[in-house]
């Protein structure tokens, strides 16, 4: 607990205040503000289109805040790119490698950017990854491209190392050396990860700090343990079966049908237990739920549970 | 040292692990006075962030399950006898607060769900055996 908060109070090494962002009418980031501590895994969660890829942009310096700002390693990275790209490690979701260079020409060719370049750590990553030096990169397959990115994004050991959905569409032996990956980056003293992905069970097991973004706003960003102590998952019994989800706490998404309804709840447990009993109902099961649950339950379709009675008539 | 992190429970990571390990010692998989792996080890081959293991390992330390020797490395307690005994009870009372809820619901008496544990444990003993 106490190496947690001392994480916590240490000087953040990304800073991101009020910014937002707009593609035509589109609010792609709106008002975000947010903290990445020294030594952490950030992971950054929320469905297609949150902003996840933007917000990232804008840590890169590919992107300028149209209002707010963002530090890097207390730097601009608009103002100054090469002061943060060499510390910084990134490996995109569609990775745009030049196709035509051979994997060692690849190297060589990033080698020469970077003056904290191990060579002997690209050797070793090179034969743990099987990739051939004398592939061309446009003919490696989808999972030796994204390990030839990693390769390059590690090699200098950056201080930062962001993944923009680094396991989409790979399969679980490429997914497998990127989770190793960023476990073996932040077991070295002081490197901080921070990345996006739609793979929640993964997002649980590296990180252990946790963004939400929806519609462009940072819904919640916390450290994991307590984001997830702060849910739980409540069935309550009704007397009477219900035709419609109960109604008397208004954000919450009820499943269920009948005397049983169940949903995620964040915090208040009195409070509903409370609201519970005044409408003839009791708690008879309370679980943990998986990030995933929550997920679904913070971000998921307003209208989990469409019409009752049509299923109850097939039923 | 066999840990299995499942991703569909709600459980936190660091507990779950705790537990797995509580359980193992409870069982002599292993053993008193021997070595656990260490936390960087742990955590890439179950692919966890290195803080959740170091935080299992604080948990079971706090409890006494493990301790960290001055030369580093964490081992198992020398001495867990007495909570190791502690632990194989409270495993088991577990199971048994499940089957007296279920028996409760399936209206099972005690009385009758006793009897229906001596009955099972014979038939599950190896003949000749008491």
């Amino acid at each position: 607990m106490s190496s947690a908060l001392e994480t916590a109070r240490a000087e953040p090494v990304v800073v991101l205040e009020g910014v937002s962002r707009q593609f035509g009418r589109v609010k792609a980031l709106d008002d975000v503000t947010l903290r990445v501590p020294r030594g952490v895994v950030f992971g950054l969660v929320g469905v297609n289109g949150a902003g996840k890829t933007t917000l990232l942009k804008h840590v890169l310096g590919l992107l300028k805040p149209q209002t707010g700002r963002v530090t890097v390693l207390g730097r601009d990275p608009v103002a100054d790119p090469v002061g943060v790209l060499s510390r910084v490690g990134y490996l995109g979701e569609e990775n745009d490698l030049p196709g035509w260079m051979r994997v060692a020409e690849l190297i060589r060719y990033m080698q020469g950017f970077y003056s904290t370049w191990d060579e002997k750590y690209a050797d070793h990553l090179l034969r743990s990854f099987e990739l051939d030096p004398a592939a061309k990169v446009k003919h490696l397959s989808k999972g030796q491209r994204a390990r030839a990115g990693l390769l390059v994004a590690l090699a200098y050991r950056p201080e930062i190392l962001i993944l923009d959905d680094p396991s989409s569409g790979l399969d679980p032996i490429v997914r497998r050396d990127i989770l190793g990956a960023i476990i073996r980056t932040i077991s070295e003293e002081g490197r901080t990860v921070l990345f996006s992905s739609h793979l929640l069970h993964e997002v649980e097991r590296v990180a252990d700090h946790i963004a939400l973004l929806d519609k462009g706003r940072v819904v919640v960003a916390d450290e994991m343990d307590r984001f997830k102590r702060s849910f739980c998952e409540v069935t309550l019994q009704f007397e009477h079966p219900l035709a419609a989800p109960p109604c008397f706490v208004d954000s919450l998404r009820w499943q269920g049908s009948g005397r049983e309804w169940t949903a995620i709840v964040r915090g208040q447990l009195d409070d509903l237990a409370r609201r519970a009993a005044a409408a003839g109902a009791r708690i008879v099961a309370q679980r943990a739920p998986t990030l995933d649950e929550i997920f679904v339950a913070q971000v998921g379709p307003r209208v989990a549970q469409a019409e009752p009675e049509s299923v109850a008539a097939e039923e | 040292m066999q840990i299995h992190i499942a991703s569909d429970d709600g459980v936190p990571i660091y507990l779950q692990i705790a537990k797995q390990v509580k359980y193992l010692v409870a069982t002599g998989r292993l053993l008193p006075g021997e070595e656990m792996p260490p936390i960087r080890v742990l955590a890439e081959q179950l692919l966890l962030n290195p803080n959740t293991v170091a935080r299992a390992y604080r948990e079971l330390e706090i409890a006494g399950i493990v301790e960290k020797r001055r030369t580093a490395g964490t081992y198992v307690s020398q001495r867990p006898s007495p909570l190791a005994r502690e632990e194989r009870l409270r495993i088991v009372t577990e199971r048994v607060d499940v089957l007296l809820v279920e028996a409760r619901h399936l209206e099972v008496g005690t009385d009758e769900l006793v009897e229906l544990v001596r009955q099972r444990d014979r038939q599950l003993r190896p003949s000749g055996q008491e």
